[in-house]
């Protein structure tokens, strides 16, 4: 994220690790408000195909982007075994649908590496950067950029 | 709190002022007013001058002066409030209100409007003078006896300097101005700094500050007032103006002004102020005015004084403060952030619910109706009704300040077009949300100016039509079902329902041959582009019709209707929600979505057949319902749910009324409830999506949207769009 990209390398941050498909995906913790089960959307009509709809978060509406269909991996068939991460972008908040979330990892900045120059829109548009895991590889990724237009310039 | 935010408070509390003011008139006209009443106004004037004066605000100083000094000859009986008077002070009531604003908003008022205004109200003051001597002579004044050191606040000490202002006069216009402030000055936010930059700008002044008094620092309240300053002046030519930074705070401080070189009377004077609190000093002053030697007007002003004293306070030690008592007689209130208040609403709101799932879920866990666990919902329920209905009234507000601004609205018209008219306003305590007052005013404001205008005839014409010359409008307001009913009638020739006609048919929006009852031929003045007047007066026909009237009331999730009976006159009924926060919808299901329209829209639901389905062309179809066709919408296909269409016998129509007037029939699946929903704006989290207004969440937990009628009718059916188009991406 934007807050921690200017601090030196040694510095420690912390990332949300999930899974998407059959990847690992991480974001900054700090944009991390809460993890919850999945529930039902109300479709918003004339939407992108990503944006699956919105939920009542305790009385606010929350708009869910699947993460899936974002990241052109088709769209997901949630069941209530799948996760919301709701994350939060100065006062906008979004709810991601992700398969699951596997760790809290603590890493060195200095272990994040640039992405590999691939072919993959998916990485060109949204992976800022790889770090090693115990599964391979997990690709950190920038919310900003997943979030609708209009929400994105809204952040 | 700096000076600009002091200046701003000042504003505020003007424009409370000004309310107050031009109800205590509005009370003298209507005849009802008391002694109470008269004085009310006075402060009113009274504060608005002090204020202004702290701020150089010299316009407003120059006016207030003299309305006040008006008011006083009122409130000393000198001059009787007669109908023109009252009149008079009307008007000027409202120029005072102009002149705030001007202040306010840093622009220079209309000197056409307030010096021919000032003039007038000078003439009154002047006129009356030839029958009461200390009349004249206060309007001649600049500081009198009544408007010097406010003489409802503080009565003992003007008059005991008046008594010594003779020898005074020859005191060189030397002065010792000794002024300690009480703990309740500074509680009351005023600042000694202000006064004591006032006081040297009268002259050559020289100041001490006494800190004899500062305790050692363990002793040390911080909320206690410590210091004192004597001040020495000179070059004062009126001891009273030393009086003058003093008005407000007067009963606030110590204070003790003496002329050097009079020695006899600084001695005499310390003893009064040293007093000045105690009730004797004032009786031995009201019981013995032959003692002294006051002017006549002081002294009918002190006989006057008590018996207002008597009314506002027994307790005798509060005597000099009579005003500050009367003043605070009005119900306490708080000012609190609007955003706080709303904030609160959205988590009642919230609660409300909360405690409609819990309820939802326990039932649907299988406990009966009598179980106490059941019972202890009941109660929650209505816990959270009352929360809700609590919250919801902070918000709201009276009417009374937006029926009192209309009264203004009638004068000018009345004054524009030469009629004579009596506005009588009812149910002014009528209690409605604080955003649907304020979008409220233009409308009204436009249908009053109407109503005088359009509806109202000459006086000549009235009399022949064996009328009284003056007309009357009725501006009424009354909770009724929920929601407010602001009437407005007048007792006008009412509509020409003939010349409605003609104008409609010669501006194309009825045929010619088209049959509508009296009531459907009054409804057309709603329409875009209609106008009834001939000519375009001053007041209404400036472009803006009542179509627009009608949008800003649905706006609001209002209706407006008219009904009118040539010769006695119209009435337009306009019914409101209470408040914005939540709505009235009926919720249905389409496509296996829940959705909720607004019951303002709905027209009628109804069962069609499929022999009253016509299509038209290959995308297109309308219903007939009774004798017309209705275009015919699906909103699963507009909102593009789903691909199959609904079977219109199968489904259910909702016969809807948009902005403009049109009829559209809506097909939606089924009809599940209808209720009350808590507006969730999607804007804020999401963003606009074209036909739907807002969202709410139902008592399942799920969010449902809020049709938007007017826009999801719009779209021609040719550019329904499927769920995979990036609309939001073309919104942006």
């Amino acid at each position: 994220m934007n807050t921690t990209a200017n601090k030196s390398d040694d510095e420690i941050c912390e990332i949300v690790s999930f899974s998407v498909g059959a990847q690992e995906f991480g974001i900054d913790i700090q944009s991390v408000r809460e993890i919850r089960g999945w529930t039902e959307e109300t479709v918003l009509p004339r939407s992108p195909h990503y944006v699956r709809g919105v939920i009542n978060l305790r009385g606010a509406v929350l708009p869910i982007v699947d993460l899936a269909a974002r990241l052109e991996m088709g769209p997901s068939e949630p069941s209530a075994r799948n996760v919301i991460i709701v994350t939060q972008i100065n006062d906008q908040l979004v709810g991601l649908l992700v398969q699951s979330v596997s760790d809290i990892l603590s890493v060195n900045k200095s272990q994040i590496q640039p992405t590999p120059d691939v072919a993959s829109d998916l990485a060109k548009n949204f992976v800022r950067g790889v770090l090693p895991s115990e599964n391979g590889m997990l690709s950190l990724i920038e919310i900003k950029d997943i979030l609708p237009v209009e929400l994105g310039e809204a952040a | 709190m700096d000076m600009e935010e002091i200046k701003q408070t000042f504003f505020v509390e003007c424009e409370e002022q000004l309310a107050e003011l031009e109800s205590g008139l509005l009370e003298m006209e209507a005849g009802e007013a008391d002694s109470e009443t008269v004085n009310a106004v006075f402060r009113a004037v009274h504060s608005i001058k002090g204020g202004a004066g702290a701020f150089q605000l010299e316009q407003l100083v120059s006016f207030a002066h003299v309305f006040e000094t008006l008011l006083d000859l009122i409130r000393g009986d000198e001059l009787e409030a007669s109908a023109d008077v009252v009149r008079v002070l009307l008007r000027a009531a409202d120029v005072l209100s102009d002149l705030v604003n001007a202040a306010r908003d840093g622009t220079e008022a209309d000197e056409s409007v307030w010096q021919p205004m000032k003039a007038e109200l000078d003439q009154f003051i002047n006129s009356n003078g030839d029958t009461s001597p200390s009349g004249a002579e206060s309007a001649e004044d600049e500081v009198p006896v009544q408007d010097g050191p406010d003489e409802f606040g503080f009565e003992p000490i003007p008059i005991s300097l008046d008594m010594f202002e003779t020898e005074d006069d020859e005191a060189a216009g030397e002065y010792t101005v000794r002024f300690r402030p009480t703990r309740e000055l500074f509680q009351s936010a005023s600042e000694p700094l202000f006064i004591l930059r006032e006081l040297s700008g009268m002259g050559m002044a020289t100041i001490e500050c006494d800190t004899s008094n500062v305790p050692t620092l363990d002793a040390f309240d911080p909320t206690a007032s410590y210091l004192g300053w004597t001040i020495t002046i000179r070059g004062v030519e009126n001891k009273d103006s030393l009086h003058e930074p003093f008005d407000f705070v007067e009963d606030q401080c110590e204070l003790e002004i003496t002329a050097i070189a009079s020695g006899e009377a600084t001695g005499a004077l310390e003893e009064v102020s040293e007093d000045d609190l105690s009730p004797p000093v004032l009786e031995e002053i009201v019981t013995s005015p032959a003692e002294i030697e006051v002017e006549v007007a002081a002294d009918a002003e002190m006989a006057d004084e008590p018996k207002v004293q008597a009314q506002v306070s027994d307790a005798p030690a509060k005597v000099a403060e009579p005003s500050k008592q009367s003043a605070n007689a009005a119900p306490a209130t708080i000012r609190v952030d609007l955003e706080r208040v709303d904030r609160l609403i959205n988590l009642v709101g919230e609660l409300v619910v909360n405690q409609a799932m819990l309820s939802q879920r326990v039932v649907e866990a299988g406990l009966t109706e009598t179980s106490s666990v059941m019972m202890g919902l009941d109660e929650l329920e209505q816990l959270t009704r009352e929360i809700q209905d609590s919250v919801m009234a902070i918000r709201a507000q009276p009417v009374k300040t937006l029926l009192q601004r209309m009264s203004r609205v009638v004068r000018e018209a009345a004054d524009a077009t030469g009629k004579i008219v009596r506005l009588r306003t009812e149910g002014e305590s009528t209690e409605i949300d604080k955003t649907v007052i304020e979008r409220l005013a233009d409308p009204l404001t436009h249908m009053i100016r109407n109503a005088v205008d359009h509806g109202l005839e000459m006086p000549e014409k009235r009399s022949k039509a064996e009328k009284s010359e003056e007309g009357t409008i009725e501006l009424s307001a009354a909770h009724r079902s929920g929601r407010v009913v602001i009437e407005i009638k007048d007792d006008g020739a009412g509509i020409n329902r003939d010349k409605v006609r003609s104008i409609a048919v010669e501006k194309g929006l009825i045929g010619a041959d088209a049959q509508l009852s009296d009531n459907e031929i009054d409804n057309l003045i709603f329409l875009p582009g209609f106008s009834t007047a001939t000519e375009v007066s001053n007041l209404s026909g400036r472009g803006v019709g009542m179509d627009v009237v009608k949008r800003s009331i649905q706006a609001l999730g209002g209706r407006i209707s008219i009904s009118s009976r040539p010769g006695h006159g119209s009435t337009f009924t306009m019914s409101l929600p209470l408040t914005l926060a939540v709505l009235d919808g009926m919720v249905v299901t389409v496509g296996g979505q829940t959705l909720v329209v607004p019951l303002t829209a709905i027209v009628e639901t109804l069962k069609p057949k499929n022999s009253d389905v016509h299509n038209m062309g290959c995308d297109a179809a309308v219903v007939a319902v009774r004798d017309s066709f209705v275009p015919l919408i699906e909103v699963s296909e507009k909102l593009a749910f789903g691909e199959e269409r609904t079977n219109p016998s199968d489904g259910v129509i909702i016969l809807v009324e948009t902005d403009e007037g049109k009829q559209n029939a809506l097909l939606v699946d089924s009809i599940q409830d209808q209720r009350q929903v808590v507006i969730k704006s999607l804007e804020v989290s999401y963003g606009h999506i074209p036909g739907v207004a807002a969202a709410t969440i139902l008592g399942d937990g799920r969010v449902a949207l809020i049709l938007d009628v007017g826009e999801l009718v719009q779209h021609v059916p040719g550019s329904s769009l499927n769920s995979d188009q990036p609309m939001m991406l073309e919104a942006s």
